[in-house]
Protein backbone atom coordinates (compact mmCIF):
# COMPACT_ATOMS: atom_id res chain seq x y z
CA UNK A 1 0.00 0.00 0.00
CA UNK A 2 1.32 3.29 -0.86
CA UNK A 3 -0.23 6.32 0.44
CA UNK A 4 1.85 8.86 -0.86
CA UNK A 5 4.57 9.47 -3.89
CA UNK A 6 6.89 10.54 -1.90
CA UNK A 7 8.88 7.83 -1.23
CA UNK A 8 12.19 6.80 -3.27
CA UNK A 9 13.61 3.16 -4.03
CA UNK A 10 17.25 2.98 -2.31
CA UNK A 11 19.51 1.13 -4.55
CA UNK A 12 22.41 -0.33 -3.30
CA UNK A 13 24.91 -1.02 -6.66
CA UNK A 14 28.31 -1.74 -6.30
CA UNK A 15 30.95 1.43 -6.57
CA UNK A 16 33.33 1.65 -9.24
CA UNK A 17 36.85 1.24 -9.01
CA UNK A 18 37.41 5.02 -9.28
CA UNK A 19 34.76 5.30 -6.31
CA UNK A 20 36.70 3.03 -4.38
CA UNK A 21 39.89 5.07 -4.67
CA UNK A 22 38.05 7.92 -2.37
CA UNK A 23 40.61 10.35 -3.07
CA UNK A 24 38.92 12.00 -5.65
CA UNK A 25 36.20 12.34 -3.33
CA UNK A 26 38.22 14.19 -0.50
CA UNK A 27 39.37 16.19 -3.15
CA UNK A 28 36.48 17.48 -4.85
CA UNK A 29 35.31 18.16 -0.95
CA UNK A 30 38.43 19.97 0.07
CA UNK A 31 37.96 22.08 -3.55
CA UNK A 32 34.57 23.05 -2.20
CA UNK A 33 35.40 24.34 1.20
CA UNK A 34 38.47 26.13 -0.48
CA UNK A 35 36.35 28.04 -2.53
CA UNK A 36 34.40 28.93 0.59
CA UNK A 37 37.32 31.12 1.85
CA UNK A 38 37.19 33.53 -0.99
CA UNK A 39 33.65 34.02 -1.15
CA UNK A 40 31.78 37.02 0.71
CA UNK A 41 30.94 36.13 4.48
CA UNK A 42 27.36 34.88 4.95
CA UNK A 43 27.80 36.60 8.66
CA UNK A 44 27.83 40.20 10.06
CA UNK A 45 29.86 41.46 13.21
CA UNK A 46 27.07 42.03 15.55
CA UNK A 47 27.00 44.25 17.50
CA UNK A 48 29.71 46.39 15.79
CA UNK A 49 27.81 45.84 12.30
CA UNK A 50 23.81 46.05 12.22
CA UNK A 51 21.90 44.57 9.28
CA UNK A 52 19.60 47.46 7.57
CA UNK A 53 16.41 47.23 9.48
CA UNK A 54 13.21 49.03 7.19
CA UNK A 55 11.76 52.31 8.83
CA UNK A 56 8.18 50.08 8.66
CA UNK A 57 9.60 47.18 10.51
CA UNK A 58 7.58 45.59 12.86
CA UNK A 59 9.06 45.25 16.50
CA UNK A 60 8.59 45.80 20.04
CA UNK A 61 5.15 48.11 20.89
CA UNK A 62 4.52 51.64 21.89
CA UNK A 63 1.70 53.51 23.23
CA UNK A 64 1.81 56.82 22.50
CA UNK A 65 0.93 60.05 24.65
CA UNK A 66 -0.46 63.17 22.76
CA UNK A 67 1.09 66.87 22.31
CA UNK A 68 0.45 67.44 25.81
CA UNK A 69 1.91 63.84 27.61
CA UNK A 70 -0.97 62.51 28.06
CA UNK A 71 -1.59 59.04 27.24
CA UNK A 72 -3.84 58.20 23.92
CA UNK A 73 -4.98 54.60 24.56
CA UNK A 74 -8.82 54.46 26.12
CA UNK A 75 -8.55 50.38 27.06
CA UNK A 76 -11.20 50.24 24.05
CA UNK A 77 -9.77 46.37 23.93
CA UNK A 78 -9.96 46.13 19.77
CA UNK A 79 -6.12 45.65 19.89
CA UNK A 80 -7.01 42.51 22.17
CA UNK A 81 -9.80 41.53 19.87
CA UNK A 82 -8.10 42.31 17.25
CA UNK A 83 -4.65 40.20 17.88
CA UNK A 84 -4.53 36.48 16.69
CA UNK A 85 -2.22 35.28 19.14
CA UNK A 86 -4.31 36.70 21.98
CA UNK A 87 -1.12 38.55 23.76
CA UNK A 88 -2.83 41.62 24.82
CA UNK A 89 -4.74 41.84 28.23
CA UNK A 90 -5.71 45.19 30.00
CA UNK A 91 -7.76 46.53 32.50
CA UNK A 92 -9.49 50.10 32.63
CA UNK A 93 -10.23 52.55 34.78
CA UNK A 94 -11.86 55.58 34.93
CA UNK A 95 -10.04 58.54 35.09
CA UNK A 96 -10.64 60.92 38.20
CA UNK A 97 -10.73 64.85 38.17
CA UNK A 98 -7.17 66.44 38.04
CA UNK A 99 -5.91 63.36 36.25
CA UNK A 100 -6.69 64.67 32.56
CA UNK A 101 -2.87 65.70 31.97
CA UNK A 102 -2.18 62.05 32.58
CA UNK A 103 -5.12 59.98 30.67
CA UNK A 104 -6.99 61.92 26.95
CA UNK A 105 -10.19 60.26 27.63
CA UNK A 106 -12.36 59.31 30.29
CA UNK A 107 -11.26 55.77 30.58
CA UNK A 108 -7.84 54.72 30.26
CA UNK A 109 -5.56 51.36 30.45
CA UNK A 110 -4.81 50.79 34.60
CA UNK A 111 -3.01 47.73 33.22
CA UNK A 112 -2.17 47.32 29.84
CA UNK A 113 -0.09 43.79 28.89
CA UNK A 114 1.56 42.22 26.07
CA UNK A 115 2.65 38.74 26.01
CA UNK A 116 5.90 39.17 24.02
CA UNK A 117 6.32 35.08 24.05
CA UNK A 118 2.71 34.93 22.37
CA UNK A 119 3.05 38.37 20.13
CA UNK A 120 3.39 37.51 16.68
CA UNK A 121 4.42 41.21 15.71
CA UNK A 122 1.54 40.93 12.69
CA UNK A 123 0.91 44.23 13.36
CA UNK A 124 -3.08 44.16 13.21
CA UNK A 125 -3.50 45.66 16.96
CA UNK A 126 -2.38 48.97 15.56
CA UNK A 127 -4.47 48.51 12.83
CA UNK A 128 -7.53 48.02 15.06
CA UNK A 129 -6.92 50.85 17.29
CA UNK A 130 -9.00 53.91 16.87
CA UNK A 131 -6.93 55.99 18.61
CA UNK A 132 -3.51 55.78 17.00
CA UNK A 133 -2.34 54.57 20.54
CA UNK A 134 -0.32 51.67 20.11
CA UNK A 135 2.37 51.74 17.07
CA UNK A 136 5.16 48.85 16.00
CA UNK A 137 8.22 50.43 16.09
CA UNK A 138 11.68 49.20 14.18
CA UNK A 139 13.04 48.21 17.77
CA UNK A 140 14.14 44.58 18.63
CA UNK A 141 11.95 42.53 22.28
CA UNK A 142 15.45 41.11 23.22
CA UNK A 143 15.84 37.56 24.53
CA UNK A 144 15.48 36.94 28.39
CA UNK A 145 16.11 34.18 31.15
CA UNK A 146 12.97 34.53 32.54
CA UNK A 147 9.77 33.85 30.99
CA UNK A 148 8.33 36.56 33.08
CA UNK A 149 10.19 39.06 31.87
CA UNK A 150 8.32 38.97 28.24
CA UNK A 151 5.07 40.19 29.55
CA UNK A 152 5.66 43.64 29.14
CA UNK A 153 3.30 45.92 31.68
CA UNK A 154 2.48 49.55 30.75
CA UNK A 155 6.23 50.51 31.93
CA UNK A 156 7.91 49.31 29.07
CA UNK A 157 5.05 50.16 26.49
CA UNK A 158 4.14 53.64 27.45
CA UNK A 159 6.75 56.32 25.86
CA UNK A 160 8.62 57.99 28.61
CA UNK A 161 7.41 61.91 28.22
CA UNK A 162 10.84 63.14 27.60
CA UNK A 163 11.86 60.77 24.77
CA UNK A 164 9.28 60.34 22.82
CA UNK A 165 9.57 57.76 20.05
CA UNK A 166 9.20 58.34 16.49
CA UNK A 167 6.73 56.70 14.72
CA UNK A 168 5.79 59.04 11.67
CA UNK A 169 7.22 56.38 9.04
CA UNK A 170 4.60 53.83 10.56
CA UNK A 171 1.70 56.28 10.21
CA UNK A 172 2.38 57.41 6.95
CA UNK A 173 2.59 53.50 5.74
CA UNK A 174 -1.16 52.59 8.06
CA UNK A 175 -2.63 56.10 6.41
CA UNK A 176 -1.99 54.67 2.49
CA UNK A 177 -2.67 50.56 4.30
CA UNK A 178 -5.96 52.03 5.46
CA UNK A 179 -7.13 54.23 2.39
CA UNK B 1 -56.05 36.14 8.51
CA UNK B 2 -54.70 39.25 6.16
CA UNK B 3 -52.77 38.76 3.37
CA UNK B 4 -50.03 41.88 2.52
CA UNK B 5 -47.27 42.17 0.33
CA UNK B 6 -43.71 42.79 1.92
CA UNK B 7 -40.63 43.76 -0.56
CA UNK B 8 -42.49 41.51 -3.10
CA UNK B 9 -43.62 38.49 -0.70
CA UNK B 10 -47.34 37.97 0.34
CA UNK B 11 -47.33 36.91 3.77
CA UNK B 12 -50.41 36.64 6.06
CA UNK B 13 -50.63 38.03 9.53
CA UNK B 14 -53.34 38.67 12.17
CA UNK B 15 -55.74 41.76 11.91
CA UNK B 16 -54.23 44.73 14.16
CA UNK B 17 -50.73 43.83 13.75
CA UNK B 18 -48.32 46.38 12.84
CA UNK B 19 -46.19 46.21 9.89
CA UNK B 20 -42.74 45.72 11.84
CA UNK B 21 -44.10 42.96 13.61
CA UNK B 22 -45.51 41.48 10.88
CA UNK B 23 -41.89 41.53 8.93
CA UNK B 24 -40.92 40.17 12.38
CA UNK B 25 -42.69 37.67 12.62
CA UNK B 26 -41.71 36.47 8.73
CA UNK B 27 -38.37 37.35 8.78
CA UNK B 28 -36.84 34.28 7.07
CA UNK B 29 -38.91 34.92 4.16
CA UNK B 30 -38.10 38.13 3.96
CA UNK B 31 -34.55 40.09 2.51
CA UNK B 32 -34.82 42.05 5.99
CA UNK B 33 -36.52 43.81 9.10
CA UNK B 34 -37.17 47.19 9.81
CA UNK B 35 -34.61 48.08 12.28
CA UNK B 36 -36.17 49.43 15.33
CA UNK B 37 -34.49 51.59 17.92
CA UNK B 38 -37.82 53.04 20.36
CA UNK B 39 -40.05 50.10 19.59
CA UNK B 40 -39.99 47.50 22.25
CA UNK B 41 -42.51 44.79 21.70
CA UNK B 42 -42.66 44.30 25.63
CA UNK B 43 -43.56 47.79 26.38
CA UNK B 44 -47.07 49.26 25.44
CA UNK B 45 -47.11 52.57 24.27
CA UNK B 46 -43.65 52.34 22.79
CA UNK B 47 -42.57 53.37 19.47
CA UNK B 48 -42.69 56.06 16.68
CA UNK B 49 -40.58 58.61 18.14
CA UNK B 50 -36.74 57.31 16.60
CA UNK B 51 -38.37 57.04 13.29
CA UNK B 52 -35.26 54.29 11.70
CA UNK B 53 -38.35 52.09 10.97
CA UNK B 54 -39.56 54.24 8.22
CA UNK B 55 -41.16 51.80 5.16
CA UNK B 56 -43.31 52.77 2.01
CA UNK B 57 -46.93 51.89 2.83
CA UNK B 58 -49.16 51.97 -0.25
CA UNK B 59 -52.87 50.37 -1.76
CA UNK B 60 -53.67 48.78 -4.77
CA UNK B 61 -55.37 51.35 -6.48
CA UNK B 62 -59.25 50.95 -7.29
CA UNK B 63 -61.57 52.69 -9.81
CA UNK B 64 -63.93 54.57 -7.04
CA UNK B 65 -67.11 54.09 -9.18
CA UNK B 66 -67.10 50.55 -10.38
CA UNK B 67 -64.18 49.42 -7.90
CA UNK B 68 -62.03 47.75 -10.83
CA UNK B 69 -58.68 47.38 -10.14
CA UNK B 70 -56.42 50.33 -11.99
CA UNK B 71 -54.23 48.54 -14.68
CA UNK B 72 -50.83 51.00 -15.17
CA UNK B 73 -50.16 51.06 -19.03
CA UNK B 74 -46.58 51.19 -18.28
CA UNK B 75 -46.02 47.61 -16.36
CA UNK B 76 -49.44 46.06 -17.28
CA UNK B 77 -49.82 45.29 -13.34
CA UNK B 78 -52.33 46.62 -10.71
CA UNK B 79 -51.30 50.47 -10.03
CA UNK B 80 -49.86 50.92 -5.93
CA UNK B 81 -51.02 54.33 -4.46
CA UNK B 82 -47.98 54.52 -1.91
CA UNK B 83 -48.37 57.14 0.92
CA UNK B 84 -46.42 60.24 -0.06
CA UNK B 85 -44.29 60.09 2.58
CA UNK B 86 -42.65 56.86 4.20
CA UNK B 87 -44.53 55.60 7.23
CA UNK B 88 -43.06 54.07 10.90
CA UNK B 89 -43.34 50.80 10.81
CA UNK B 90 -43.46 50.58 14.19
CA UNK B 91 -47.12 52.54 14.20
CA UNK B 92 -49.04 51.66 11.48
CA UNK B 93 -51.19 48.67 11.35
CA UNK B 94 -51.84 46.36 8.52
CA UNK B 95 -54.82 46.50 6.07
CA UNK B 96 -55.85 43.69 3.79
CA UNK B 97 -53.96 43.84 0.22
CA UNK B 98 -51.45 46.77 1.54
CA UNK B 99 -48.32 46.61 -0.25
CA UNK B 100 -44.78 47.62 2.04
CA UNK B 101 -42.05 47.95 0.56
CA UNK B 102 -38.81 48.18 2.98
CA UNK B 103 -35.40 46.95 2.47
CA UNK B 104 -36.35 46.70 -1.44
CA UNK B 105 -36.48 50.30 -2.28
CA UNK B 106 -33.95 52.61 -2.42
CA UNK B 107 -35.89 55.18 -0.66
CA UNK B 108 -36.68 54.00 2.57
CA UNK B 109 -32.66 52.74 2.39
CA UNK B 110 -31.74 56.85 1.82
CA UNK B 111 -34.99 57.73 3.98
CA UNK B 112 -32.84 55.50 7.38
CA UNK B 113 -29.33 56.89 6.14
CA UNK B 114 -31.06 59.95 6.86
CA UNK B 115 -32.35 59.03 10.04
CA UNK B 116 -28.94 57.49 11.42
CA UNK B 117 -27.51 61.08 10.08
CA UNK B 118 -29.59 62.83 12.32
CA UNK B 119 -29.87 60.52 15.60
CA UNK B 120 -26.34 60.63 15.60
CA UNK B 121 -26.10 64.50 15.32
CA UNK B 122 -25.87 64.85 19.20
CA UNK B 123 -24.69 61.45 19.65
CA UNK B 124 -20.83 61.53 20.58
CA UNK B 125 -19.10 59.00 18.69
CA UNK B 126 -16.72 57.56 22.00
CA UNK B 127 -17.69 53.98 21.19
CA UNK B 128 -14.19 53.09 22.67
CA UNK B 129 -15.44 54.33 25.35
CA UNK B 130 -18.80 53.54 25.99
CA UNK B 131 -19.72 50.18 28.07
CA UNK B 132 -22.51 49.87 25.52
CA UNK B 133 -19.99 49.35 22.65
CA UNK B 134 -20.61 45.79 21.11
CA UNK B 135 -23.98 45.28 22.09
CA UNK B 136 -25.59 48.38 21.20
CA UNK B 137 -28.14 48.96 18.33
CA UNK B 138 -27.39 52.43 17.27
CA UNK B 139 -23.77 50.86 16.51
CA UNK B 140 -25.01 48.50 14.80
CA UNK B 141 -27.79 50.68 12.72
CA UNK B 142 -24.96 53.21 11.74
CA UNK B 143 -22.71 50.20 10.74
CA UNK B 144 -25.29 48.79 8.54
CA UNK B 145 -27.01 52.33 7.35
CA UNK B 146 -24.60 55.21 7.45
CA UNK B 147 -22.27 57.50 6.27
CA UNK B 148 -18.90 56.74 6.94
CA UNK B 149 -17.74 59.98 8.21
CA UNK B 150 -20.19 62.78 10.03
CA UNK B 151 -21.05 65.51 8.32
CA UNK B 152 -21.97 67.56 11.29
CA UNK B 153 -19.96 70.49 12.49
CA UNK B 154 -21.36 72.00 14.86
CA UNK B 155 -21.13 71.64 18.72
CA UNK B 156 -22.99 68.48 19.88
CA UNK B 157 -24.64 68.84 23.34
CA UNK B 158 -22.86 67.84 26.43
CA UNK B 159 -24.17 67.64 29.54
CA UNK B 160 -22.39 66.03 32.99
CA UNK B 161 -22.61 62.01 33.76
CA UNK B 162 -25.79 61.65 36.87
CA UNK B 163 -26.00 59.00 39.20
CA UNK B 164 -29.38 58.27 39.19
CA UNK B 165 -29.70 56.01 42.41
CA UNK B 166 -26.58 54.02 43.24
CA UNK B 167 -26.57 51.74 40.61
CA UNK B 168 -27.46 53.35 37.26
CA UNK B 169 -25.48 56.33 35.63
CA UNK B 170 -27.09 58.41 33.28
CA UNK B 171 -25.34 60.13 30.64
CA UNK B 172 -27.35 62.05 28.57
CA UNK B 173 -24.84 62.95 26.08
CA UNK B 174 -25.41 59.51 24.75
CA UNK B 175 -29.41 59.38 24.80
CA UNK B 176 -31.39 59.41 21.78
CA UNK B 177 -35.08 59.78 23.43
CA UNK B 178 -36.37 56.66 22.54
CA UNK B 179 -38.40 56.90 26.02
CA UNK B 180 -37.71 53.03 26.34
CA UNK B 181 -36.70 54.05 29.98
CA UNK B 182 -39.76 55.47 31.27
CA UNK B 183 -42.22 53.00 29.68
CA UNK B 184 -40.65 50.80 32.14
CA UNK B 185 -40.57 52.85 34.96
CA UNK B 186 -44.43 53.21 33.88
CA UNK B 187 -45.29 49.72 33.15
CA UNK B 188 -42.59 48.01 35.74
CA UNK B 189 -42.46 49.98 38.13
CA UNK B 190 -44.80 51.59 40.93
CA UNK B 191 -43.93 55.30 40.54
CA UNK B 192 -42.13 56.73 37.82
CA UNK B 193 -39.60 59.46 39.27
CA UNK B 194 -37.64 60.29 36.37
CA UNK B 195 -38.87 61.44 32.51
CA UNK B 196 -38.35 63.63 29.70
CA UNK B 197 -38.08 67.59 30.77
CA UNK B 198 -37.92 70.30 28.51
CA UNK B 199 -38.65 69.91 25.05
CA UNK B 200 -37.49 69.62 21.12
CA UNK B 201 -33.33 70.65 21.32
CA UNK B 202 -33.42 71.15 25.03
CA UNK B 203 -35.25 67.35 25.94
CA UNK B 204 -33.43 66.10 28.18
CA UNK B 205 -34.05 62.75 30.74
CA UNK B 206 -33.77 63.67 33.81
CA UNK B 207 -34.80 62.94 37.42
CA UNK B 208 -35.68 66.32 38.29
CA UNK B 209 -33.97 67.22 41.06
CA UNK B 210 -31.67 64.16 40.68
CA UNK B 211 -34.58 61.67 42.74
CA UNK B 212 -33.10 58.82 42.83
CA UNK B 213 -34.60 55.89 40.87
CA UNK B 214 -34.78 52.61 43.60
CA UNK B 215 -37.69 51.05 42.43
CA UNK B 216 -36.91 47.01 42.90
CA UNK B 217 -37.47 47.00 38.93
CA UNK B 218 -35.58 49.79 37.63
CA UNK B 219 -32.19 48.01 36.32
CA UNK B 220 -34.69 47.07 33.67
CA UNK B 221 -34.07 50.50 32.34
CA UNK B 222 -30.07 49.45 31.37
CA UNK B 223 -31.68 46.40 29.29
CA UNK B 224 -33.93 48.51 27.33
CA UNK B 225 -31.71 51.28 26.76
CA UNK B 226 -30.47 50.94 23.04
CA UNK B 227 -27.29 53.13 23.32
CA UNK B 228 -25.05 53.84 26.48
CA UNK B 229 -27.19 56.41 28.03
CA UNK B 230 -27.87 54.25 31.29
CA UNK B 231 -25.15 52.01 32.24
CA UNK B 232 -24.58 49.53 35.26
CA UNK B 233 -22.84 51.64 37.83
CA UNK B 234 -21.35 47.96 39.25
CA UNK B 235 -20.09 47.10 35.30
CA UNK B 236 -18.91 50.60 34.58
CA UNK B 237 -15.52 50.33 32.81
CA UNK B 238 -14.93 46.61 34.26
CA UNK B 239 -14.52 45.06 30.60
CA UNK B 240 -15.32 45.10 27.45
CA UNK B 241 -18.42 43.03 26.34
CA UNK B 242 -16.54 40.75 23.60
CA UNK B 243 -13.85 39.87 26.20
CA UNK B 244 -17.01 38.17 28.83
CA UNK B 245 -18.46 34.91 27.86
CA UNK B 246 -22.69 35.01 28.19
CA UNK B 247 -23.98 32.11 29.58
CA UNK B 248 -27.88 31.59 30.44
CA UNK B 249 -28.50 30.75 33.73
CA UNK B 250 -31.24 31.00 36.38
CA UNK B 251 -31.97 31.00 40.13
CA UNK B 252 -35.40 31.02 42.40
CA UNK B 253 -36.68 34.66 42.54
CA UNK B 254 -40.59 34.90 43.08
CA UNK B 255 -39.91 39.00 43.16
CA UNK B 256 -42.86 40.66 42.14
CA UNK B 257 -43.12 44.08 41.19
CA UNK B 258 -45.48 46.38 43.29
CA UNK B 259 -48.35 46.96 40.96
CA UNK B 260 -48.11 43.46 40.61
CA UNK B 261 -47.76 43.46 37.10
CA UNK B 262 -44.52 41.77 36.49
CA UNK B 263 -42.92 39.06 38.11
CA UNK B 264 -38.78 38.33 38.31
CA UNK B 265 -38.58 34.56 37.72
CA UNK B 266 -34.75 34.47 38.11
CA UNK B 267 -33.99 33.58 34.69
CA UNK B 268 -30.99 35.70 33.38
CA UNK B 269 -28.02 35.90 31.46
CA UNK B 270 -24.41 35.97 33.23
CA UNK B 271 -21.34 37.62 31.63
CA UNK B 272 -18.32 35.78 32.82
CA UNK B 273 -14.92 36.21 32.51
CA UNK B 274 -13.35 32.61 33.67
CA UNK B 275 -15.32 31.98 36.68
CA UNK B 276 -15.99 35.30 37.89
CA UNK B 277 -19.63 36.80 37.24
CA UNK B 278 -19.04 40.24 35.80
CA UNK B 279 -22.36 41.23 35.17
CA UNK B 280 -25.96 40.09 34.79
CA UNK B 281 -28.66 41.24 32.13
CA UNK B 282 -31.81 39.88 31.17
CA UNK B 283 -31.92 37.54 28.37
CA UNK B 284 -32.23 39.25 25.03
CA UNK B 285 -33.59 37.43 21.90
CA UNK B 286 -32.89 38.23 18.42
CA UNK B 287 -34.40 41.75 18.08
CA UNK B 288 -32.33 42.61 21.18
CA UNK B 289 -35.35 42.93 23.15
CA UNK B 290 -35.76 41.37 26.70
CA UNK B 291 -37.43 37.79 27.13
CA UNK B 292 -38.06 38.24 30.74
CA UNK B 293 -37.64 41.08 33.30
CA UNK B 294 -35.78 40.26 35.89
CA UNK B 295 -35.71 42.10 39.65
CA UNK B 296 -33.07 44.38 40.96
CA UNK B 297 -31.74 41.78 43.20
CA UNK B 298 -30.80 39.30 40.64
CA UNK B 299 -29.16 41.72 39.01
CA UNK B 300 -26.78 43.26 41.34
CA UNK B 301 -26.81 41.00 44.63
CA UNK B 302 -25.80 37.84 43.15
CA UNK B 303 -22.43 38.19 41.43
CA UNK B 304 -21.19 34.69 42.14
CA UNK B 305 -21.32 31.56 40.50
CA UNK B 306 -22.68 30.02 43.35
CA UNK B 307 -25.45 31.24 43.47
CA UNK B 308 -26.98 30.28 39.69
CA UNK B 309 -27.59 27.36 38.13
CA UNK B 310 -25.88 27.79 34.76
CA UNK B 311 -28.23 25.67 31.49
CA UNK B 312 -25.26 26.83 29.17
CA UNK B 313 -23.83 29.18 26.66
CA UNK B 314 -26.09 31.91 25.60
CA UNK B 315 -26.40 31.24 21.91
CA UNK B 316 -24.40 34.40 20.15
CA UNK B 317 -24.86 35.47 16.55
CA UNK B 318 -21.63 34.69 14.67
CA UNK B 319 -21.76 38.21 13.58
CA UNK B 320 -21.58 40.12 16.61
CA UNK B 321 -18.08 40.75 18.15
CA UNK B 322 -19.59 39.29 21.21
CA UNK B 323 -18.61 35.60 19.77
CA UNK B 324 -15.24 36.92 18.86
CA UNK B 325 -12.44 34.55 20.17
CA UNK B 326 -14.94 32.49 22.06
CA UNK B 327 -13.72 29.29 19.62
CA UNK B 328 -17.48 27.65 19.69
CA UNK B 329 -19.22 26.82 17.03
CA UNK B 330 -20.98 29.11 15.74
CA UNK B 331 -24.81 28.57 16.01
CA UNK B 332 -25.78 27.81 12.99
CA UNK B 333 -23.19 26.39 10.65
CA UNK B 334 -23.04 27.80 6.92
CA UNK B 335 -23.81 25.58 4.02
CA UNK B 336 -19.75 25.89 3.17
CA UNK B 337 -18.78 25.03 6.16
CA UNK B 338 -20.78 22.06 6.79
CA UNK B 339 -19.36 21.06 3.56
CA UNK B 340 -16.00 21.45 4.88
CA UNK B 341 -16.33 19.30 7.55
CA UNK B 342 -18.31 16.38 5.79
CA UNK B 343 -15.22 16.42 3.29
CA UNK B 344 -12.82 16.46 6.35
CA UNK B 345 -14.51 13.41 8.07
CA UNK B 346 -14.99 11.06 4.52
CA UNK B 347 -11.40 11.70 4.19
CA UNK B 348 -10.20 10.76 7.29
CA UNK B 349 -12.10 8.28 7.09
CA UNK B 350 -10.82 7.20 4.11
CA UNK B 351 -7.21 7.27 5.48
CA UNK B 352 -7.62 5.81 8.57
CA UNK B 353 -9.63 2.41 6.61
CA UNK B 354 -6.37 2.38 4.58
CA UNK B 355 -3.89 3.00 7.45
CA UNK B 356 -6.39 -0.28 8.82
CA UNK B 357 -5.54 -2.18 5.54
Amino acid sequence: MQLTNRSKVVSNKKMSFAEKLYLPAIVKGLAITMSHFFRKPATISYPEEQRYIAPVWRGKHVLKRDANGAENCTACGLCAVACPAEAITMTAAERKPGEEHMYREEKYAAVYEINMLRCIFCGLCEEACPKEAIFLTPELVPSYLNRDEFIYGKDKLVEPIDKRVDITQRQKHLVEKKQ
Amino acid sequence: MLKVIIDDIEVEVAPGTTVLEAARQNADKLPGVPPAMCYYSKLEGSGGKCRVCLVKVGMPAVDMATKEPIIDPATGKQRINFMPKPQASCRTTVAPGMVIQGESSPEVLEARKGVVEFLLINHPLDCPICDQAGECKLQDLAYENGREATRYQEKRRTFEKIDIGDKIKLHMTRCILCYRCTYVADQLTDKRVHGIINRGDHAEISTYIQNAVENDFSGNMIDVCPVGALTDKTFRFKSRVWFLKPVDAHRTCNHQSKNEKIKCNGKATLWMFGGEVFRVTARKDKWAEVEEFICNECRYDHKNTADWTIEGPTAVSHQSVISANHYTLPFEMSKGMQNRLEQKTVKRSLIEKQLGE
